[in-house]
């Protein structure tokens, strides 16, 4: 067992640190004001190379693991960001796994350098309001024309929809009945996402929200739209397990996202601590304030190390599904402790924006939502991992 | 042009009260390294001199960054090849066998060595702020000297750079310098402000980002493959004794508690009478 952290790690972090620390507290309170997107933060990640982590070195990225990606994350969130900052580059990194893993050469070359370069950015429609978290019971449809697809369906929660050009869709091309098996007959595209449109076959409306307000979300409404044979990633009707490979990735980096708003909380809350004099005494040498930062500093650390051991399985190619899964739910949940206990730590002044905390427990509150809840997890670990019957 | 940058990591000054005093040493076990900001300043300098704005990929010179230290320095000297640095020396020693003039003559051996065009440093380090290194190496070299550059310009031909015009400021005004190469200048913050540096190569008017540039992933992962050689002190230096000794560090006294005034009468009489500002 080794735990020393190596030099390759040590440059990853402090590289990533120096640019996220030039933009400060004060850069994503106006974002969280005048909800524009981070562009200037998105367009600084892409110049240095960052959104590229992931992505093959043949078409411009880096080719490392989820371990680093989880690694960059953390020092994207930690400090003051929030998920306005890591959403914004978040989606990069493993959301267009399908296109690497079963996109052909001259899709991977049209798509992913431009995705590197954040020339283009991507929204992905998968979740549907009818739907919800049983993916399989999607609607949208794909009706095979000469040349393509005529698509049809809504979709809601299509983070980015305002900003995108690009977007990964989730349709039906066999209808549910037609099919064996739920996860048969479902197919994926990455198309075009123009809004501009004089006939608005995409009509996108932004989903006012409880944080993360830089980084919209949306409702869209799908209407014969045509999509070209050549957007469609791998074969017709095997969409489902293509976008299995992306989600225990995305789990780790959402754990590390939300672990690292929560140290970012703790770091305020215990400064505030030391300085705030009440009684004639910090208010930090009370129990009361000192034990529960206390313990969500273990909690965080320890949800920590569960990513670390999810990611270092999958870079393994190992089954990290259990690990993966644990790590969001304990990392999203020790996040959101630490985020209200920073807020409670403060006092009124926690309810102040201009503390920050309370805009960090506003942007973490996600972490604990998607892109899976906390009763799925606990459904999949008794499932799962401790073998006991399906209950749903 | 070539470069000679020596490059300083320093504890963390953000987390400067971790610092604890044991006698006449500090304790410096468990404190987060970075590297000296003006340091750092003057590698974006060195960069800024030797590539043309607009293409900063490409580097017309030779920029070589010097640390010294124990194998962990070896992060703040990668760091600095990924900004662009093309080499890296390390010279194998741990702080507390060093002091400012130990540095300055085993710099001058390296220079001999490596024989730079210029030797570019931070003004001073912001953990001992000694403020002499620069200095004791243009004395040691009989090189001229600039000190705290705001801005400098590079005078010659393209590969054949002759002089620097360097300006600085100093208490109501600027000095403004012309110094021969080879040289020692030292920096100050100013100059890594969007116009503070031109070399041969940059076009007039243009403007850098402000501040020091960030290292690209791609740039971290080929910076592994940069050269990155290590030398001993004593080879460098014949005399290693210490010629400046640390006595003691104190902290400075805590700062009393202020008064709360109730008017402006009372402020105006205490100002003049306690404060005698008035
Ligand atoms: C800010 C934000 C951004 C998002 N971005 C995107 C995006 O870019 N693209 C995209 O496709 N989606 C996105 N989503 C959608 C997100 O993935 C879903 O909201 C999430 O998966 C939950 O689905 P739902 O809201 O439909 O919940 P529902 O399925 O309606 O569930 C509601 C509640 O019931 C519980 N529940 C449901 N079934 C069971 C059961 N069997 N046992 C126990 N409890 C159960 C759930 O856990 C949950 O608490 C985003 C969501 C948010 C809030």
């Amino acid at each position: 067992m080794d735990f020393s952290i190596s030099d390759d790690h040590k440059s990853i972090r402090e590289s990533v640190r120096t640019l996220v620390r030039s933009f400060g507290d004060d850069y994503w309170l106006a974002r969280d004001h005048d909800g524009e997107f981070p562009r200037e933060f998105h367009r600084a990640m892409a110049d240095a190379g960052w959104l590229g982590i992931t992505m093959p070195t043949e078409y411009g990225g880096a080719g490392l693991g989820v371990t680093e990606a989880a690694i960059m994350m953390h020092e994207v969130a930690s400090h003051g960001g929030g998920m306005a900052a890591t959403s914004t580059v978040h989606i990069n990194l493993f959301g267009p796994h399908p296109i690497v893993v079963f996109g052909t050469d001259a899709q991977k070359k049209r798509w992913l350098p431009r995705l590197i370069e954040g020339q283009d950015q991507v929204a992905f429609g998968f979740t549907e309001a009818d739907a919800g978290l049983n993916t399989t019971a999607l609607k949208t449809f794909a009706r095979k024309v000469d040349g393509g697809y005529l698509v049809n369906g809504d979709k809601v929660w299509t983070s980015t929809a305002q900003v995108a050009n690009k977007i990964m869709l989730l349709t039906r091309t066999t209808k549910i009945e037609d099919c064996k098996r739920p996860t048969d007959g479902i197919t994926i595209f990455y198309t075009d996402l123009d809004r501009a449109k004089r006939d608005k076959r995409i009509a996108v409306q932004l989903i006012h929200k409880m944080g993360r307000k830089a980084v919209d979300s949306n409702s869209i409404q799908i209407e014969d739209l045509f999509i070209p044979e050549e957007d469609r990633i791998g074969e017709e009707g095997k969409g489902f397990s293509y976008i299995l490979h992306s989600l225990n990735p995305e789990r780790l980096l959402i754990a590390a996202e939300a672990i690292a708003i929560g140290q970012d909380a703790l770091r305020r809350a215990v400064k505030y601590a030391k300085e705030r004099e009440v009684f004639g005494r910090p208010i930090g040498k009370n129990q009361g304030i000192q034990h529960p930062l206390a313990e969500n500093w273990m909690d965080l650390e320890a949800a920590w190390n569960m990513v670390m051991k999810g990611a270092w399985l999958y870079d393994q190619h190992q089954p990290c599904g259990a690990e993966a899964n644990s790590a969001k739910f304990l990392g999203a949940r020790a996040g959101y402790n630490a985020a209200l206990q920073a807020v409670m730590t403060h006092g009124g002044f926690g309810y102040a924006k201009e503390y920050h905390v309370e805009r960090l427990l506003r942007e973490v509150t996600i972490t604990r939502i998607a892109p899976v809840t906390e009763q799925l997890i606990m459904s999949f670990i008794a499932e799962k991992v401790l073998d006991l019957p399906k209950s749903y | 042009m070539k470069i000679l940058v020596p490059l300083k990591r320093v504890a963390d000054p953000d987390n400067a009260n971790k610092v604890k005093v044991a006698g006449t040493k500090l304790e410096t076990t468990g404190l987060e390294w970075k590297p000296n900001p003006f340091d750092e300043y003057a590698v974006e300098t060195a960069l800024r001199l030797t590539e043309n704005g607009a293409a900063t990929k490409q580097r017309q010179g030779e920029v070589v960054v010097v640390s010294f230290g124990p194998k962990e320095v070896e992060a703040t000297l990668r760091a600095a090849l990924a900004t662009g640095a093309d080499r890296a020396i390390r010279v194998d020693v741990t702080d507390d066998k060093l002091d400012g003039d130990l540095v300055a003559r085993a710099l001058k051996a390296i220079v001999e060595k490596e024989k730079p065009d210029l030797v570019l440093c931070g003004k001073q380090a912001v953990d001992g702020d000694s403020n002499q290194v620069g200095q004791l190496i243009a004395e040691y070299l009989g090189w001229p000297q600039a000190t705290f550059a705001g801005s400098i310009k590079s005078e010659g031909a393209p590969g054949k750079e002759t002089a620097l015009v360097v300006h600085r400021e100093v208490d109501g005004g600027t000095i403004n310098l012309k110094v021969t190469l080879p040289a020692v200048v030292s920096v100050d913050l100013r100059i890594v402000a969007p116009t503070s540096v031109k070399s041969v190569y940059t076009a007039d008017g243009f403007k850098y980002p402000d501040g020091v540039r960030f290292a690209a992933l791609m740039a971290i992962m080929a910076a592994k493959k940069k050269p990155l050689v290590e030398e001993k002190i004593e080879t460098l230096a014949a005399d290693t004794a210490l010629k400046i000794e640390y006595l003691g560090f104190e902290l400075p006294a805590a700062r009393k508690a202020g008064v709360k005034v109730k008017d402006v009468a009372e402020l105006v009489t205490r100002l003049k009478s306690e404060a005698k500002v008035l």
